[in-house]
């Protein structure tokens, strides 16, 4: 694959911003947009518009056939056994919400444990916390190691007669990590214990399948996946989406209303609703089709090779101390710099168009476990290349210069 | 926008050697604040005498070059002043920081105003403006006895 070609998809990349060229090192946090995701939009508002699933006219049951084909795409995508496994959210953040409640509401009690792991992001924390104040259970967390990995042995440690349920991160947002989550789900299934993976940082730079994962749930993130925001999918096990209650009431997602009692619709409308992000599930679609036209293995080699070189350009670079050594690691290097605290790196590293992230990356557990109040990280997507990373460390260079390091 | 404007010399000086950093026995006042987005904190502590005057000032907390001189310098100008004097420095330094040209009190010195002009340079960098004011709001907070953790986001 050509990257300069896949670059050039990009529109984001085609004019300087603050008179510089980009260098985007953000994509763990929102990936830029492919000109087919942006267009998609454009001509389903200017050309197509409808709601879906409701009306019987021309544009409705078009509308309603687009929003369903993104259902299949992703089903495929993922290899999910069936589409109506897939269930549209407002983003992953909604996708873990939707679990914690209704499993929650169903199957947990005061006295139950739910099992995390210490690299949670705090949106595979904070929708749990909300059940062990609503409902008294407990929240346990599996211990990181020196390299910043949660191993399968620390999962088991935690495991209780009490747990209920395991959620962890399929690729940790800070180190990079990436857990064995097959293995995970092996030793959580031989106990009875379903599993839910966040996915936000594994679908976009990792094959998925859900077969052979095994997993009950797996949150996704549509925007870190080059697709609009406002778009998430969870994928859920048929026997869960038709066992659990549903989350959020409102039209679309009922059978029969009567004053007297309710009955909710099939699968999948039962979780969707009323409106849903119409044109950012149809224009996912193309962000499937971006990704499958490149090939998620040739994406993960990319960026297994931008990851490679951005560790050993990085260690080189004296002061600066990489957070984490995981033998599995997706392409996300966190960091700081002896004497200069990470804002100040994020801004003198913007002042050459180099974005990063600075901050806790909603990760405190994680920040407060390693003692340092703050990183910066430098994430990687397809549109990446080792001038980028050349880039990050001459600005790095000048940040140790402004501070007289 | 020049990186200049923003790390000045007196502001990565006293980055790096922030001045009152630490905690003394007898204070009478103090608050906490925090960056919810960042997860920069600060403590402020102080001593009011019997005639309002700050007897002592000193401060707590990590965070970046920006937030550490500012919380600095701030502790170095209120130091000796009456609680009235204090809070109009902190009313006339919010307001340069958020829109005003220069600072318009007549309690510090041409000196002490040029020092604290130093931190106008956030004012190119939205982002960043709360890592100068943090300290600011923190130490009104402890003024007023309020029980509230200063956050920069509601």
């Amino acid at each position: 694959m050509n990257i300069d070609d896949i670059k050039r998809e990009f529109p984001i990349f085609d004019d300087k911003i603050q008179n510089n060229d980009l260098v985007y090192l953000d994509s763990a946090n929102s990936s830029q947009k492919p000109r087919v995701v942006v267009d998609r939009i454009y001509d389903f508002y200017t050309k197509e518009f409808s709601n879906v699933g409701r009306s019987v006219h021309y544009l409705a049951v078009a509308a309603t056939n687009l929003y369903e084909q993104t259902r299949v795409s992703v089903q495929k995508y993922i290899n999910a056994k069936d589409k109506d496994e897939i269930v549209f959210t407002k983003g992953a953040t909604e996708a873990i919400n939707l679990v914690a409640n209704t499993f929650g509401q169903k199957y947990l009690s005061e006295g139950d444990e739910v099992l995390l792991t210490e690299l949670e992001h705090h949106s595979n924390y904070v929708p749990w916390h909300f059940l062990r104040k609503a409902k008294n259970i407990k929240i346990e967390f599996a211990e990181i190691n020196d390299d910043g990995e949660v191993t399968l042995e620390s999962i088991e440690k935690k495991i209780t007669n009490k747990t209920k349920i395991i959620s962890v991160s399929h690729l940790s947002n800070v180190t990079g990590a990436i857990l064995p989550i097959k293995e995970i789900v092996q030793l959580a299934h031989s106990k009875n214990i379903p599993v839910l993976i966040d996915g936000c940082q594994g679908a976009p730079h990792l094959k998925l399948d859900m077969q052979d994962i095994d997993c009950d749930f797996y949150a996704i993130s549509g925007h870190k996946m080059y697709g609009p925001t406002g778009i998430g999918i969870l994928y859920a096990k048929k026997k869960w989406l038709e066992d659990l209650p549903p989350y959020q009431g409102g039209g679309g997602m009922i059978n029969e209303v009567k004053k007297e009692g309710i009955t909710y619709g099939e699968l999948p409308n039962k979780y969707e609703a009323g409106t849903m992000a119409t044109a950012q599930v149809i224009a996912f679609n193309e962000s499937i089709k971006f990704m499958e036209k490149i090939g998620i293995q040739n994406i993960e080699k990319h960026e297994k090779e931008l990851l490679d070189y951005g560790l050993e350009k990085l260690r080189k670079n004296n002061s600066v101390n990489i957070i984490g050594n995981p033998k599995e690691k997706g392409g996300v290097i966190s960091f700081t710099i002896e004497g200069v605290h990470p804002h100040d790196i994020a801004t003198i590293l913007d002042e050459d168009g180099v974005a990063i992230r600075a901050g806790h990356h909603c990760c405190q557990i994680l920040h407060d476990k390693l003692n340092l109040p703050a990183t910066a990280r430098a994430s990687f997507g397809v549109y990446n290349t080792k001038d980028d990373i050349d880039k990050l460390d001459e600005a790095i260079n000048k940040c140790k210069k402004i501070f007289n390091l | 926008m020049d990186l200049k404007d923003l790390y000045q010399e007196i502001i990565l000086d006293h980055g790096k050697n922030p001045r009152n950093l630490g905690k003394f026995d007898n204070y009478n006042k103090d608050a906490k604040g925090n960056n919810p987005l960042c997860g920069d904190n600060v403590h402020v502590y102080l001593r009011l005498n019997e005639n309002k005057k700050v007897e002592d000032i000193a401060f707590e907390g990590h965070g970046c070059a920006i937030s550490m001189a500012s919380a600095s310098i701030m502790t170095d100008m209120v130091r000796g002043k009456e609680e009235k004097e204090v809070k109009e420095i902190v009313t006339d330094f919010l307001g340069m920081i958020k829109e005003k040209d220069s600072l318009e009190n007549n309690i510090l010195k041409d000196d002490e105003k040029t020092k604290l002009m130093s931190l106008s340079g956030v004012k190119q960098y939205p982002m960043r403006v709360k890592c100068a004011t943090l300290s600011w709001h923190t130490l009104t907070s402890a003024l007023d006895n309020s029980d509230q953790i200063v956050k920069t986001e509601e």
